[in-house]
């Protein structure tokens, strides 16, 4: 039976609950304020005293109020239809609420219900199978979606019957399993896990070796991203961040997408709402919200939840990994989510640690990037789960420690300039601060030389170099004057501009330049690196600046255009003329 | 003063602090008035039987045996038809001398919207200024603070900002406002015709600080009345934020809360969020716009208030003033409007986000050239002509003393670009280059350049 318990005790969302039965941490108990229940989850236990944070406002709440525990942890609700929904943090289905305005204690079913599938069954009866493995199939938008064996079952178990192909509900019975003495259990389409708890029905996590291409030249080329892999992008206000992230999730070649807008602004995430049902996923021709799905807690919405919607993002990813796909997870921002964790750790009044954080926030962290990754399932297939977070340090100084913690567990950094994003350089990114520790992995290195060019990673150790002398030799023009430096210097700082505006800069929002496949991105660094690596001639600095600016343009305007259309080529052969006018032997 | 008929007065006080006091009271409800000694007050904390209430006022001479009466509702406002036009407190008490208000009780910091339920902001607000228009244009359903110092005339510009873009209705919300700059406000708005479509909430500085935390919510609520009973187009100005969170940081140090950087609450940002997000587009055509200030302090922005606000608002506007050309303008570098992209080329001209981007590019590199300068070293032939179009483009573009069309802006820009500098060096897209660049000026220039070279 459920324990019940009576408010004791209300500061802000922190709700203390007298009761004399037992309760677990982190168990989830219902408010009974009149006529609506408010959700709470429990965050500590003293004596018959329970400190719930609870994810609604609490205004007008009094003192004695009834509450109800579940018995249960904060759970998503597992099965087909979870793609293309738009969630809240606690995954109520944000676009069957009423009203215009979120009321209180309004919660709604994620999955319908009602919706037939057409079930394909995977296995005969009699075969063995264990949690996580595949007992059937149905169609989801494009994908295919695996039924498998509820991730709560232990042991092994023998499939006593499997229905025939047809359409079912998601919750009809689908199959029955019998594990040795037990009754037989019947098996839905439709399953439970708890958020905190991360899925594991996996055979072994490998290192991760193939890249995933984001079609952003400053991270394929530069500083790659594997699948399975984890990468943050740390950047102060105005740097580019979320139109970056956005940019990744319309172009990265992921079979899902799952997008946590983590306290950040409404508008946003409207943005999505309203530009993914109508985009097209670049490699599928699909709508990019077929494979997406949106779990919204913006700034305004309660506190708590915002710390429940990373939860929930990262398990329905799990989830999805476990059919063997390739997901991609988007946080914007962990830093909200961390300033999520301060808030309840300074009501509870905990001992703080740096800038009033908890003291394990480094650990939270940890834990939670390391649920990504690249595994192998019981079956010998493959899925993956990429992460990426924002991370927005407090006045753009990385020295604090949410950046600090990710730093210690993301393999991959891009670091958003405030004095690139001033000059409009965008994106943001910066080459020489950024790096990408799968550059150094050897199943990296050699996936990069089978798949794009044995010579790959010696250009772009060129190009890293270039940029740094580029970086030294400005320094020195700004040191010295225009004149007090050899022209060489020039020739170096400029050639690193062409680096600069031709393969970092990427016009977000121009219709071609916005997504580079990476066939695209190595014709362009050989052309750029050409230019790079010639011996020019210039009597004066003057006359080297101006130049590489016709230079650049020329290779701009390839930038826009077609990839190998007349237009393309046009100003390719303009470029080869500006080239063989200045060129020296 | 309301009065119940059943209420329970409550003569024993417990505990006094500077902002608050605590008192053994049954049936509390969290977040609920009350008034202690006639100043109003509200339930923060509730422990057991004790409950603790937030003074607004302050809780100079309250005594232990002082009354207080609980009220059973949170803040409100009378919302009706007669706000139009009337200025009021920040409990929403006429403080023009008109009659009480006579509208219904309104709950105030209510719920937000349904993020799947907002529309996505697209109409396009003109102000005649070219650094907002041109560089950071503004749509309706955006939140945006001007990040200004205390000196500059921000208050000014809001209120010409606020006329000029024809909202339905104008609300105003002055927090620890000089009288000076109250009466400002509101003869600005006497003057220019405008007072029905004027609503004010204000805080001077002659009221006790704490009372200003309701006055956001106070404006928010009645621009949602607007907005969702009318289908107007609100616009609400907040003034200052920056005396909004500093009272933050006091009630939270006398709660005895631990204190983050700069000695903010750790929930700053939630408490901005909560206000700024109540910008919205509404699907059926109301809309809020905010326009707030953000005072700095000697152009820090990475105070956690200026800081946290530029985290949760859709850009800044950053005012400077120009020693080149002796006027306010709206700094191209530091300013931004994330939602501009809805609207410029598409409810602009087709050159507007490349002429905007290529005229700061161009005095991005007038910037470089200054500092060559000012460090004593030669300038280029190149430099020489970034700093007179820099010039130039401050006193016609970036002062905010203009009032153009976004087509006079753009022809200007355009103008700018063809007297300084050659087709190739500004490196626009080719098909609007043949549409826009004015005609004859190029070869002129080219001419001057490779003379000047040779």
């Amino acid at each position: 039976m459920a324990s019940k318990g009576k408010v004791k005790g209300i500061i802000a969302n922190l709700v203390i609950v007298e009761t004399d039965e037992p309760v677990a941490q982190n168990e989830i108990c219902m408010i009974l304020h009149g006529e609506v229940k408010l959700m709470a989850e429990v965050i500590k236990i003293m004596g018959n005293l329970v400190y719930v944070q609870v994810f609604e406002s609490t205004r007008g709440l009094k003192v004695g109020t009834s509450v109800d525990f579940t018995g249960k942890m904060l759970e998503v609700e597992l099965g087909p239809g979870i793609l293309s929904r738009n969630y809240d943090g606690l995954q109520n289905n944000l676009d069957s609420m009423e009203g215009i305005f979120l009321k209180r204690g309004n919660y709604t079913s994620p999955l319908d219900e009602n919706k037939e599938w057409d079930y394909k069954p995977l296995v005969e009866p009699g075969v063995t199978v264990k949690a996580g493995d595949w007992l059937g199939e149905v169609k989801e938008n494009q994908i295919t979606h695996k039924i498998m064996v509820p991730f709560s079952f232990e042991g092994t178990y023998i499939v006593k019957t499997n229905v025939s192909k047809g359409r079912y509900k998601i919750t009809d019975c689908i199959a029955t399993l019998e594990n040795g003495s037990d009754s037989l259990q019947n098996v839905t389409m439709v399953q439970k896990w708890p958020v905190k708890i991360p899925l594991k029905s996996y055979k072994h996590k490998p290192r991760p070796f193939k890249m995933l291409e984001t079609g952003v030249r400053a991270i394929d080329t530069l500083n790659p991203i594997t699948e399975g892999g984890t990468g943050f992008i740390p950047g102060p206000f105005g740097c580019g961040k979320t139109v970056l992230q956005h940019a990744i999730s319309k172009q990265a070649e992921a079979d899902i997408v799952v997008i946590a807008a983590c306290g950040e602004r409404a508008n946003e995430v409207v943005e999505i709402f309203k530009e993914f049902p109508e985009l097209e996923d670049p490699r599928t021709g699909n709508k990019l919200m077929e494979r997406t799905t949106i779990i919204a807690n913006t700034s305004n919405m309660p506190v708590a939840a915002r710390e429940a919607s990373v939860y929930t993002a990262m398990t329905l990813a799990e989830y999805y990994r476990n059919m063997g796909l390739k997901v991609l997870l988007l946080a914007d921002s962990t830093s909200r989510w961390a300033q999520a964790l301060r808030e309840m750790s300074n009501r509870m009044e905990e001992l703080p640690g740096q800038d009033a954080f908890p003291v394990d926030l480094p650990v939270i962290i940890s834990n939670f990037y390391s649920r990504a990754g690249f595994v192998e399932l019981h079956n010998g297939t493959t899925g993956s789960i990429t992460f990426l977070g924002t991370v927005s340090p407090a006045g753009g100084n990385l020295k604090e420690p949410v950046t600090e913690g990710t730093q210690k567990i993301a393999r991959c950094f891009y670091a958003l300039s405030q004095q690139r994003a001033d000059s409009k350089r965008y994106p943001a990114i910066d080459p020489i601060d950024s790096y990408s520790k799968y550059s150094e992995y050897e199943g990296v290195i050699r996936y990069l030389k089978e798949n794009v060019s044995d010579l790959w990673l010696d250009m772009v150790s060129y190009t890293k170099d270039i940029l740094k002398k580029g970086r030294e030799a400005q320094e020195q023009i700004n040191i010295l004057g225009d004149d007090g430096v050899p022209v060489h210097h020039h020739i170096l700082f400029w050639k690193s501009e062409v680096i600069d505006f031709v393969i970092l800069q990427q016009d977000a929002f121009d219709p071609i330049d916005q997504m580079t496949p990476m066939e695209r991105q190595k014709y362009m660094l050989g052309k750029v690196l050409n230019i790079v690596k010639m011996n020019f001639d210039f009597e004066k600095f003057e006359d080297v600046s101006s130049y590489f600016r016709t230079v650049i343009n020329s290779l701009k305007q390839m930038n826009y255009s077609e990839f190998q259309s007349d237009q393309f080529h046009r100003y390719e052969d303009e470029l080869e003329s500006l080239i063989g006018e200045k060129k020296v032997a | 003063m309301e009065k119940i008929a059943f209420q329970k007065i409550y003569t024993k006080i417990s505990k006094v602090t500077k902002a608050t006091c605590s008192l053994i009271a049954e049936n509390a409800g969290y977040e609920e008035l009350a008034f202690v000694h006639k100043r109003l007050a509200q339930v923060v904390k509730i422990i057991d039987k004790e409950v603790t209430l937030q003074v607004f006022a302050g809780t100079e001479g309250i005594p232990t045996n002082a009354e207080v009466i609980f009220l059973g509702r949170p803040p409100s406002l009378r919302i009706g038809p007669d706000l139009e036009g009337r200025f009021l407190n920040a409990y929403g008490d006429p403080i023009d001398g008109g009659p009480e208000l006579t509208g219904v009780e309104t709950e105030i910091g209510g719920p937000s919207v349904n993020p799947v339920r907002r529309e996505q902001p697209s109409q396009l607000i003109s102000t005649g200024i070219s650094g907002i228009d041109l560089n950071n244009t503004l749509v309706t359903g955006q939140k945006i603070p001007f990040f200004a110092n205390p000196d500059q005339p921000y208050n000014q510009i809001m209120a010409m900002l606020a006329l000029r873009t024809k909202a339905d209705k104008i609300i105003l919300g002055g927090m620890g406002l000089s009288n000076d700059d109250y009466l400002f406000f509101k003869n600005t708005f006497e003057n220019a015709g405008a007072l029905e479509r004027i609503i004010a909430f204000i805080n001077t500085t002659e009221d006790p600080p704490v009372e200003r935390l309701m006055v956001p919510d106070m404006a928010l609520a009645a621009a949602e009345y607007y907005a969702t009973n009318f289908n107007q187009k609100v616009m609400v100005l907040l003034t200052d934020m920056t005396l909004y969170a500093d009272v933050l940081s006091i009630v939270s140090n006398r709660m005895e809360q631990i204190p983050s950087k700069d000695s903010m609450p750790g929930s700053l940002y939630s408490d901005l969020a909560k206000i700024y997000e109540k910008a919205v587009q509404f699907p059926d055509g109301g809309s809020i716009t905010i326009i707030a200030v953000t005072t700095l302090s000697g152009g820090d922005i990475t105070h956690a208030i200026p800081d946290n606000t530029g985290y949760i608002t859709e850009g800044q506007l950053f005012l400077r003033r120009d020693t080149d050309v002796g006027k306010v303008v709206i700094d191209p570098f530091r300013s931004l409007s994330r939602l501009k992209q809805l609207v410029i080329g598409k409810q602009t001209r087709e050159d507007h986000p490349q002429v905007m981007n290529t005229a700061i590019r161009l005095f991005a590199d007038a910037a470089n050239a200054k500092t060559k300068q000012e460090n004593g070293f030669d300038l280029t032939e190149y430099d020489d002509r970034t700093l007179k179009f820099a010039l130039e483009y401050t006193e016609q573009l970036l002062a905010v003393d203009e009032n153009l069309t976004i087509n006079d802006m753009l022809d200007t820009g355009w103008n700018l670009f063809a007297s300084h500098f050659s087709k190739s060096e500004v490196g626009i897209r080719e098909n609007l280059l043949e549409k826009y660049w004015p005609n004859g000026k190029e070869s002129e220039l080219v001419n001057i350049a490779t003379e000047s070279n040779s």
